[in-house]
């Protein structure tokens, strides 16, 4: 499904991402763990296509597109979604109106008609159960004076909403409180199926007790430097970082 | 805009006429070129004017000719010729096509995108429509309605030859001819308008439309508003239209007066989008409006609400007296200039009855090369105990070629006085774009959301169906704003 190959970019003329691979399947979940500074969220902002970040080598096939190739709102039709590491806020704009845009924004993209509204209350109502959202944030302003917990549960719900094949979560697991923690993961895990995958970017082990990963994945300076499965994130919350950045030091 | 420009305007607009043949003498039924007590005689004698209104404009043109044009507002523009316009034409002053496949194809994809019926599309434009119209038919059984009531809606020169006391009594009451250079030139040589009036205790059922006659008159360059509303009524009157109207006329120096008695509401809302000119700003429209109502009796309350997009020039600042105690003045805009743009709005209210108070909230949008200003007076006078005013003066910024500017005035002589002034200046933040995208929601499109997100609390003032036109209005004067 996804391919990254070799993948380098930089910002503001300094190198982040410094050949990175990393291949995902259908139905898998890949966490993307490192210390800070690694270009973990480089990675993320790379794949959704944020201009600041450039592109100087590798490539990142999407179900057999040219990721790169696609301006940002074209990868969200092709199935991309990120959840923000900080969700921004648009005033005056009710959280209802944005999605619905963005949902037939997403439909006309795969030259679909756009969602008829009783269809749309329907799916929206389910999906705001699966991440306890209340009714009440639908109508407020997009993030504006959410808490927290309630703007990653809104990228949770957003994301729901538009089911992505391939859903991207920047550090959502960062300032959440331990119920809100749960209820994020319990939404990944609902939405979870062998047809998606996701890309679970974070610091922490915690995140990975409620949403279990196929694979676990250090990234170091640019690199995937070590790969494993879930017991590496244990490993990791355990023991830090610098066993394996002496490990790869030592080698080279 | 250059002299020859404006000739040849001028020449089109007449020679138009003159090909589709709808007057067989044209030169009679037009005015020399040029302003002169002359002119202002033969203007008057085309509409059978009583003596005492011909009196009217020959005091407000020798006003005139003693004002100097303002040159306060920040906006730069060739002055007009004043001597080198054609201050009559009649009985079309819009040159008409014969078919919707000669009017500009930009036109029409902006019909189609806020969805204007083929017919309204055609009137419009200037294109001649032979069968009968709906909304002809729809106007007719509306005036019905409404004269059952007893409330008059009608042209202004109907209401000259029809109500000519109540005219008389009204009209300059609240903007005076020498207000102003264009309100003393309006008075001079207003051509046609709108006159609009209330009885005691009658709350008007529907929104009041200028729409309702765009086929029963051209109103032209120097149109004449006047609406009064007696004690205990209600009116609702809605100007303008979401659709870009076409005109032959560069300077357009309209004058609205309100007059609401006790008790009494007026609100009145605008909806401008005269065109603005090309990218370069060249052949776009000179708006310079005077309006303004009078709260003259305990109670009465009058809400301009304003969503002006178009003209190259605006310079417009609906304002409020508040003479009547407790009376209430609002005024809710929204201002989006693009390209080469310039607008300098905003809005007066004048306290001095007692207690009373004013809402300002204004929001304005540039983009492109444009510039954008709110000029604001608030005057408390000696005698306005406990009076209050709100302002909120917020700009958004799209782009880095753009200007925002605030002037707000402000002039309180009573102590009980509270005045609050809110101001914000901001830009559409890439961070805001690029969430959007991620969304799957196009530039043009997160635009236009974040941009009506903003006017918010403007846009909830208008009545709904014209806040629908609105808001996909906003979306399509703002496209390709960005990258």
């Amino acid at each position: 499904m996804l391919k990254i190959d070799g993948l380098e970019a930089e910002i503001e003329g300094k190198q982040i991402l410094k050949g990175l691979n990393l291949e995902v399947k259908p139905g898998e979940i890949h966490a993307v763990m490192g210390p800070n500074g690694s270009g973990k969220s480089t990675l993320a902002s790379v794949l959704a296509g944020r201009e600041e970040y450039e592109v100087t080598g590798g490539s990142v096939d999407f179900l057999e597109k040219d990721l790169l190739d696609l301006a940002p709102e074209e990868r969200a039709g092709e199935g991309v979604f990120l959840a923000f590491q900080y969700p921004v806020e648009i005033p005056g704009v009710s959280n209802i109106n944005f999605i619905k845009t963005a949902v037939n924004e997403v439909r006309d993209y795969r030259g679909l008609p756009a969602m008829e509204t009783k269809e749309f209350m329907a799916h929206l109502k389910e999906k705001q159960k699966l991440v306890k959202l209340s009714g009440k944030l639908a109508n407020r302003s997009v993030n504006e004076g959410f808490s927290g917990g309630e703007k990653k549960r809104n990228e949770i719900f957003q994301m729901a909403m538009l089911e992505p094949k391939l859903g991207v979560l920047d550090e959502t697991d960062s300032g959440l409180d331990i119920d809100a923690l749960r209820i994020v993961a319990s939404g990944v895990n609902e939405l979870k199926s062998s047809k998606n995958a996701f890309v679970v970017i974070t610091h922490y082990q915690r995140l990975l007790d409620y949403i279990v990963p196929d694979f676990v994945h250090v990234l170091y300076d640019g690199k995937i430097v070590k790969t494993g499965s879930k017991e590496l994130a244990l490993e990791l919350e355990e023991k830090g970082y610098d066993w394996i950045i002496e490990e790869i030091e030592g080698k080279s | 805009m250059s002299m020859s420009d404006e000739d040849k305007i001028i020449e089109e607009a007449t020679s138009g006429e003159y090909k589709y043949g709808f007057v067989s003498n044209i030169d009679s039924e037009l005015a020399q070129k040029g302003l002169t007590e002359e002119t202002i005689r033969f203007i008057s004698g085309k509409k059978n004017e009583p003596e005492w209104l011909l009196d009217w404009r020959l005091k407000a043109f020798k006003m005139w000719e003693n004002m100097e044009e303002p040159e306060w507002a920040h906006i730069s523009y060739p002055k007009p010729e004043f001597q080198d316009i054609i201050y009559y034409a009649a009985p079309k002053p819009k040159k008409e096509y014969e078919s919707l496949d000669e009017v500009d194809p930009e036109i029409l994809k902006t019909f189609e995108k806020l969805g204007v019926p083929i017919n309204e599309q055609k009137a419009l434009a200037g294109v001649a429509v032979d069968v009968v119209m709906d909304s002809v038919s729809v106007a007719t059984t509306f005036k019905e309605k409404l004269s059952e009531l007893g409330i008059i809606f009608c042209s202004f020169s109907e209401a000259v030859k029809n109500h000519p006391d109540l005219v008389k009594k009204y009209v300059g009451s609240v903007v005076p001819q020498a207000d102003n250079f264009y309100s003393a030139l309006n008075s001079a040589v207003f051509s046609d308008g709108s006159f609009c009036y209330i009885p005691k205790g009658v709350k008007c059922p529907m929104e009041l439309s200028t729409y309702f006659r765009i086929n029963e008159a051209n109103t032209g360059q120097f149109e004449r508003t006047l609406i009064i509303a007696e004690e205990g009524s209600y009116v609702s009157y809605l100007e303008g239209c979401t659709a870009p109207q076409r005109d032959e006329n560069q300077l357009h120096a309209a004058v609205v007066e309100i007059v609401a008695m006790k008790d009494a509401e007026v609100k009145y809302s605008t909806v401008q989008n005269w065109y603005p000119g090309d990218k370069k700003g060249r052949g776009g429209i000179y708006n310079f409006v005077t309006k303004r109502g009078l709260c003259a009796e305990e109670n009465s309350k009058i809400s301009w609400t304003q969503v002006e997009t178009g003209s190259a020039v605006t310079w417009k600042y609906p304002s409020c007296i508040l003479k009547g105690d407790n009376s209430v003045g609002e005024f809710f805009s929204v201002a989006v200039t693009n390209n080469m743009q310039q607008a300098d709005t905003g809005t007066k209210m004048i306290h001095i009855g007692k207690n009373t108070k004013s809402t300002i909230v204004s929001k304005g949008i540039s983009a492109g090369k444009s510039q954008n200003s709110y000029r604001g007076l608030v005057k408390i006078g000696k005698g306005a105990v406990g009076s209050r005013n709100f302002s909120q003066c917020d700009s958004l910024l799209i782009g880095d070629r753009c200007g925002a500017h605030t002037f707000p005035y402000i002039e309180c002589n009573n102590k009980s006085a509270k005045i609050e002034h809110e101001a914000t200046t901001s830009k559409i933040g890439e961070d805001q774009l690029f969430y959007c995208n991620q969304r799957g929601i196009k530039t043009d499109k997160a635009i236009g959301l974040i941009v009506n997100g903003f006017c918010k609390n403007v846009m909830d003032n208008l009545p709904m169906e014209f806040a629908i036109e609105a808001k996909k209005l906003l979306e399509i004067s703002l496209e390709g704003s960005v990258g």
